[in-house]
């Protein structure tokens, strides 16, 4: 059974690779490679991947997947700046791409030796534009 | 990982087989036969499957994307009437488990010029056609990926109605 834990985080960013030039970086990035950033209200679905214990009736304890997100990715993240504020984006470039493969690293730790695994990861960037991370 | 971008378009269609009389597609299609047509804001879903390049962090090239939808998609059929002005429903009926087909193959046919040497493997295609009714064309595996999605090999239609 699979069960998804939905949380929002808004923080500014800016895409570009600072080995490229600016007008390549806007050919790459677009409007997202504004040197002075700008920001997103990121939605990230978290779902794990469990079996309901008999007794309690639940996969996991939901207090726990709220704990970890706050930990992992709200409270460093949430009102920051990625670029300068929450490594690896210090020398990663923060794509919601790039951000979906560091929250799976940050998150599917988290669940070893708890009853649910990390099954996947819905990262939207805005409501136009998501990736989906199943940790390959 | 999958990267999946949302697109919207506005077209006109009306759902009428000629192969049928007028009391048999009435039965079929039923408001949606109305002789004079009617619209829909048209819900775009394109997902890619593949890994982010490391040097720029992307799994394709979200500009070129947009690019190749627009021009093959969107330029085609935003704002205007599918039966007398998409060539493919000349002889199709524009049902959305149609038209997610036909937008699926042109995606497909337009694909390896559009992104030589990239990796990335366009996957599924969805059509929301209101709310309610939603339509998803998964297209094969990397060898299977130039047939084109006509219920053909590789190709599964999905219609959540």
């Amino acid at each position: 059974m699979l069960i998804t834990r939905q949380v929002e985080f808004s923080a500014s960013h800016t895409c570009s690779n600072p080995a490229l030039d600016r007008a390549a970086n806007e050919a790459l990035y677009g409007a997202e490679a504004n040197p002075q950033g700008h920001g997103h209200n990121f939605v990230l679905e978290v779902t794990l991947e469990g079996e309901p214990d008999p007794v309690t009736g639940m996969i996991v304890d939901l207090k726990l997947v709220k704990e970890v997100l706050e930990q992992e990715v709200v409270g460093p993240m949430d009102h920051r700046h990625l670029n300068r504020e929450v490594p690896p984006f210090d020398r990663v470039v923060p794509t919601p791409e790039n951000l979906a493969l560091e929250i799976w690293r940050r998150l599917e730790p988290r669940f070893h030796g708890t009853p649910a695994r990390l099954k996947q990861i819905r990262l939207f960037e805005t409501d136009d534009l998501w990736v989906d991370y199943e940790g390959r | 990982m999958r990267l999946t971008r949302r697109y919207r378009f506005s077209a006109s269609h009306r759902l009428h087989a000629p192969a049928l009389d007028d009391e048999r597609n009435r039965e079929i299609y039923g408001k949606c036969n109305n002789p004079y047509g009617h619209g829909h804001d048209y819900t775009l879903e394109v997902a890619v499957a593949g890994e982010p390049a490391s040097a720029t962090g992307r799994l394709i090239a979200l500009g070129e994307l947009d690019r190749l939808v627009e021009s093959v998609i969107l330029k085609a059929m935003d704002r205007r009437d599918l039966n007398s002005q998409v060539e493919e429903f000349g002889k199709l009926v524009p049902t959305t488990e149609n038209l997610a087909a036909v937008v699926a193959a042109r995606l497909a046919k337009a694909w390896p010029a559009a992104f030589a040497g990239a990796a990335a493997r366009l996957e599924k295609v969805r059509i929301h056609e209101t709310n309610r009714n939603i339509f998803e064309v998964h297209l094969g595996a990397p060898e299977a990926a130039d047939d084109v999605p006509r219920g053909g090999p590789g190709t599964q239609i999905k219609a959540n109605q």
